[in-house]
Formats: structure tokens, sequence, C-alpha cells
């Protein structure tokens, strides 16, 4: 079933959202080669409860991190751990928080140090395919003029899209009704209504689509072990154009302080 | 975080509808209609109601499924 948000709900999930940003540029502060996954994980923890948030990610499905951090060819869902970023390292952290019941949920991958020119375009174009993607989120087109924006987009660099996981809808849930894929026909799924909030997150991979899960029946990733770069919005549908409920101006800020990241 | 779409999915034989359709309830409730793969037809495997089975789905499509395997 969808529901279909109203005008005070879409602003709390906007604030929930926002503070997912804020966390996110948090724990962008702290990337530098040598810091291990688990620390990220802590640091975005403690922002998150120091707002009076919870992370939305603990717990979900037993998930034991707050925050996803796929390093390199893991696509998504890694979870923090010992390993220590390197120089070169493409870091996609993924985020989530509770806030007065309502859930936000962004990425952004990060590149440590000097990325090759590679990773560096993959970044790039997989969040051009993200704003290409949220254009296409009008009232009157359907779920598959989305994917079909990113699909068409990336493809043409000859990246791949991956299939076997998609956005959703979110609100008090975090997965929510529909399921958003980043590929697709246009013309194709439900009709988009304002109200609706979903999360678009393309998950671009370099090489081939196919994925692989690590038996601990989270870490996906790339069959060909090539990187993956992921980026994700949460936004609202209105009679104009969507709303970006998330925001990457904080992340941006923080990018273009900390040497340790790629421009 | 991404979701997992379920491309696989196991379920139980409730009724055969002939022409090589079936109708089978899903673990999570949801009642859809199945048809044996080409494969399976080839092999002569048989599938009867209570049979428990394997289904392929597609994302595109939630009311339909195509039996891949069947339990022993």
């Amino acid at each position: 079933m969808i529901h279909y948000k109203s005008v005070e709900e879409i602003e709390l999930l906007k604030k929930s959202s926002l503070l997912v940003g804020k966390t996110l540029a948090e724990v962008a502060k702290h990337i530098r080669p040598g810091i291990t996954t688990m620390a990220l994980d802590k640091i975005a923890e403690t922002f998150i409860l120091d707002h009076h948030a919870k992370p939305a990610f603990k717990g979900y499905g037993g998930f034991p991190g707050s925050c996803c951090i796929s390093i390199n060819e893991v696509v998504v869902h890694g979870i923090p751990g010992n390993q220590e970023l390197k120089d070169g390292d493409l870091v996609s952290v993924d985020c989530g928080a509770v806030l007065n019941g309502y859930v936000g949920d962004s990425a952004y991958s990060f590149g440590v140090g000097e990325i090759s020119e590679d990773k560096k375009l993959l970044m790039e174009r997989t969040k051009q395919s993200l704003y290409l993607g949220i254009q296409a989120a009008r009232p009157g087109n359907r779920l598959g003029n989305i994917g079909y924006a990113i699909q068409t987009y990336v493809e043409g660099f000859g990246y791949s899209v991956v299939r076997d996981l998609v956005g959703h809808g979110i609100g008090t849930n975090m997965h929510e009704s529909p399921e958003v894929p980043n590929y697709g026909k246009r013309g194709e799924g439900i009709m988009l209504k304002p109200g609706l909030v979903i999360c678009i997150e393309p998950m671009i991979n370099l090489g081939k689509r196919y994925i692989t899960q690590d038996s601990d029946g989270w870490t996906i990733r790339t069959a060909d072990h090539m990187a993956s770069a992921h980026f994700e919005h949460e936004i609202a549908i209105t009679e104009g154009d969507p709303i970006i409920l998330s925001s990457f101006d904080e992340v941006e800020r923080v990018i273009n302080e900390n040497v340790n990241l790629t421009k | 975080m991404a979701k997992q779409i379920s491309i696989e999915q196991d379920g139980t034989v409730t009724e055969s509808l002939g022409n090589a359709m079936f109708r089978v309830e899903l673990e999570n409730g949801h009642v859809i209609t199945a048809h044996i793969s080409g494969k399976m037809r080839m092999h002569y495997i048989k599938i009867l109601p209570g049979d428990k089975v394997k289904l392929e789905m597609s994302p595109y499509d939630l009311s339909k499924g195509r039996i891949i395997f069947r339990y022993k």
C-alpha cells in the first residue's frame, strides 16, 4: 500500500533528512587514509544520538552498524568493521536517522586522497544520474521514467545499473512501497502523484551489473570486483518540481575543506 | 539503505489450473499464478497441490511467477 504524505509529514521527513545530511558531513570531516570504518560508524552514531534521533539502520533486519560504509567493489550494505581506508579508495557512506518517528535516508560517495580518473568520473556521473532521476520524478510521469532517465544516462558511458537493489518509498518505515528501480522503461510502473516520498539511489558499477552477496548476509559486491558508486536523495513529489528533502550542501562544503577527500 | 528485491521465493501450490499453470501461495502470504519452467516440463516433473516449490518472479509483475524447482 502506498501512503501519500501530507505537507506536515513532508516537513517532518525533511527535518530527518537534513539531519542525515549533517551526519554525512560530520563523517566526511573525519575521512582520511588509515581510519577504520568502525570509527566512522561511531562518529555517525554519536552525532545522530546527540541530535535526539535514532540511527535508522541499527538493528534493521539485524544490521549491526548505524551506517553502511562500502569501499570500492562493495556496492552497498558494507558492515563497519576494522577495515582501514586507503588512499585511492572510493567509499560510499549511506546513513539513516529516525527523528520524531520519521525516517531520513541519504548516501554519498567519497574519494579518499587521490583516486583514479575512472573512479572520479564514475562518481561524478552517478551523482549526475541521481539528479536526472529526480528531474523525471514529476506528476504525470510514471515510476519507470525515473529509472529510464538514470539508466540511459549511465549506460551511455558503458557503466551498468545494479538490478537487484532498488530505491524505495519512505515515511515512518525505512522501506515502504513502491520499489523504485534505477532502470526501466518510460511509461511503466505506477503513476507518480503529489505527496509521494521516495528515495532514489542509483548504484552504478564501472563494470558489469552482476553482484554477489557475502556470507555475512549484507555486504553486496560487484561480481567482477570493479568499483561501484552510490548516491541517494530523499525526495517528495509535488505539483511542480520535486523537492529534495535531504541535502548535500553541508557534505560538499566539508569536501572542499578536507584535504583528504577528492574534490 | 537500498532495498533488496527478492527475485526467488518459496511457496506452496494450492490449486492446479491446468495448462501447466498453478495457483501458489507465497511464504509472505500473497497468492499468485505461476507456470512451470520449460526445463521442468521437458523433464516431466509433476507438480501437485501441496508441493513446496521455488519461484522466480519479475519485479514488474508481482502477480505472476515461474516455478523453477519442486522441493522433495
